[in-house]
């Protein structure tokens, strides 16, 4: 699960931002919906701990995560959070299956390559696991970026605008697998987006 | 998947670039390797041909030449001289002993040089198979002649006149192989030799003179000279190339040296002497080289930093994820130290190998040549020097472009692409 309290960030003087308070239990989808410039990546870089909250208080798993040192953060995040973003990137040089084996590496986990496998089968690009992450289509791509955030059973799982450069079709898939993939770890998932193609599958919703 | 398997992924995604950097650190490792090689084994068998003699005399000309042509047999000798007066000069109780040497003649390209067993002695010269000369006409081959020209006790052939195979051939009078050496490591190996009857015997026929019957005369008595230079046969109009000479006490023998260059005909020469002025006039040539060498793995740094510069502003992204996944950026600072130390290895191991082949090859076209061969295989001291300078050159030009990695900002790298 994951909650936040008053969480407050600022950028510089004239450029701050006061976030709603919300949280979401394990197996749910919260949607963050917000237009541009409303600071919907600020927020969900604050839940990654990316950047640090000028005031406020996360909580992942009743964990206060807000006071984390810059190394235990870190720590921290590869170990409980999965991060999707915007536009899939990847370590250019590596295949498929490195990438993904890369997020237990760098998490100091055992490399589990047949839990990628089994990622790979039930999100569809089992064939393209030695290809290079460049060889893929954009929507392969997206959902190679989903298993690596699933790789390391994570208890939260934030995706920034998941969706918004897929087609109606893919980004419906990339949904419906992103809320499946979550259910079978038994994750959160907090989805920002400005998509709102996703209002109606969502139950859980806040605006920015 | 680790640090290892990252970092060459990287090299291999980019194999030009990476290609560049790993030949430029190559060549310049290459160079230098095959300079300290070739120095240190040219050197070597300067060295240690030149062992034991302390002045060489001959005809009046180049002194360098005399030394090469006497005591390395590279060079054309400088003419001939009276053996008499060779050995009225040295006919003193400073000597301790005289070696005559007369060329002129090769077989096939290989000297062959009229002396006596004393010259063997010098080498301390064993037999692989027969025994020493003992009249003229008979001959002891070196070690390489033997295998290159597949010599064995026994057989016969006519010399050429001068010092290469098509010299004019002296048909009339032909050796006899009696011995052949075991290897010496030494010029040794690349000559064969015979008595100095044999020589006059061969030259003398030219004239229609039967000289070789006197052949043995001259040897017994060298074989009696066991007061060392005292009593020289003395043949007379007999003409030698040169003389080796040992000093029971070399600074006195200098001044010796000095009184036979001021009032004879003859000139001498100190090898150490001719040797270092020989060694000083190759090293100009050496220094340069050794500086484009130096220059070429200096480029070969700066483009490990041009690469991995250019290539870390490309994957400021990918820096910036794999920091979100959890690595700490010691860990990936290190990740592109890595690049670097893998170039400068594989570019250190290549050029080695570079400089052996290298190395081989001047020694076939040398040995071809001259007769004059080179060791290959040994690894030196020096080069490990060259390995520790290849490492921290490598390390040097990544670790600066690599410092970068401390100023990513994460969140907004991810967030703005």
């Amino acid at each position: 699960m994951i909650a936040t309290q008053n969480l407050t960030f600022a950028y510089a003087t004239d450029k701050q931002f006061a976030f709603p308070d919300f949280s979401c239990a394990d197996r749910e989808t919260m949607l963050i919906l917000g237009k541009s410039g409303k600071g919907k990546t600020t927020f969900l870089h604050l839940m990654a701990l990316l950047l640090k909250p000028t005031g406020g208080k996360i909580q992942i798993n009743n964990q206060e995560i807000s006071q984390l040192s810059v190394s235990s953060a870190a720590d921290f995040r590869a170990k409980n959070v999965g991060i999707i973003y915007q536009k899939p990137h990847f370590v250019h040089a590596l295949s498929v299956i490195d990438n993904l084996l890369l997020s237990n590496y760098l998490a100091g986990k055992n490399q589990a390559k047949d839990k990628a496998q089994h990622l790979a089968e039930s999100l569809g690009f089992a064939e393209h696991l030695s290809k290079k992450t460049t060889q893929l289509s954009q929507g392969e791509q997206q959902r190679v970026s989903i298993a690596r955030a699933l790789m390391n059973n994570p208890s939260v799982i934030l995706a920034d605008e998941p969706t918004s450069s897929l087609d109606d079709d893919n980004c419906m898939k990339v949904i419906d697998l992103l809320k499946k993939q979550t259910q079978e770890i038994g994750a959160s998932l907090v989805v920002v987006t400005h998509d709102q193609r996703l209002k109606d599958v969502v139950e859980k919703r806040i605006a920015l | 998947m680790n640090l290892l398997k990252i970092s060459t992924s990287n090299l291999k995604d980019k194999p030009l670039t990476s290609f560049l950097s790993i030949l430029l650190m190559a060549l310049g490792i290459a160079i230098i390797s095959l300079l300290l090689l070739a120095g240190k084994q040219i050197e070597e068998k300067f060295t240690r041909n030149v062992a034991g003699i302390d002045m060489v005399i001959g005809a009046k000309g180049s002194p360098l030449q005399l030394i090469l042509s006497s005591i390395y047999q590279i060079d054309a000798p400088t003419g001939n001289i009276p053996m008499e007066e060779a050995t009225r000069l040295t006919r003193s109780p400073l000597v301790k002993s005289v070696i005559p040497l007369s060329m002129g003649d090769n077989y096939q390209g290989y000297r062959i040089v009229g002396t006596n067993p004393k010259y063997l002695e010098h080498f301390q010269a064993e037999f692989e198979q027969g025994k020493v000369f003992e009249n003229a006409m008979e001959i002891v081959a070196g070690a390489k002649v033997a295998k290159n020209l597949g010599l064995k006790v026994g057989d016969s052939f006519a010399s050429q006149h001068g010092y290469d195979q098509e010299g004019h051939a002296h048909d009339a009078k032909k050796f006899k192989v009696v011995g052949i050496l075991k290897n010496t490591n030494s010029v040794l190996d690349q000559m064969m030799v015979t008595p100095l009857e044999s020589v006059w015997a061969v030259h003398d026929e030219e004239h229609h003179e039967e000289e070789a019957g006197k052949g043995a005369n001259a040897l017994k008595l060298l074989e009696e000279d066991n007061n060392a230079g005292a009593n020289m046969p003395v043949d007379e109009g007999k003409e030698i190339t040169s003389m080796l000479v040992k000093f029971r006490n070399p600074a006195m023998g200098m001044m010796m040296a000095r009184s036979i260059n001021l009032n004879s005909t003859l000139q001498t020469a100190t090898p150490a002497i001719e040797i270092n002025r020989l060694f000083a006039l190759m090293g100009f040539g050496i220094d340069a080289l050794k500086l484009i060498a130096l220059v070429i793995i200096i480029v070969s740094g700066l483009s490990v930093f041009v690469s991995l510069y250019n290539s870390l502003k490309e994957r400021k992204y990918e820096m910036a994820l794999m920091l979100s996944m959890g690595a700490s950026r010691t860990r990936l600072f290190f990740l592109l130290l890595l690049e670097g130390l893998i170039i400068s290895v594989l570019g250190f191991v290549i050029g080695i190998i570079l400089s052996r082949l290298g190395l081989w090859i001047m020694s076939e076209n040398i040995e071809q040549n001259f007769h004059y061969d080179f060791n290959v295989l040994s690894l030196l001291k020096e080069e490990f020097w060259l390995f520790l300078g290849a490492l921290f050159i490598g390390l040097l030009a990544a670790s600066i472009p690599s410092l970068g990695i401390y100023n990513i900002n994460i969140s907004k790298t991810l967030a703005d692409e």
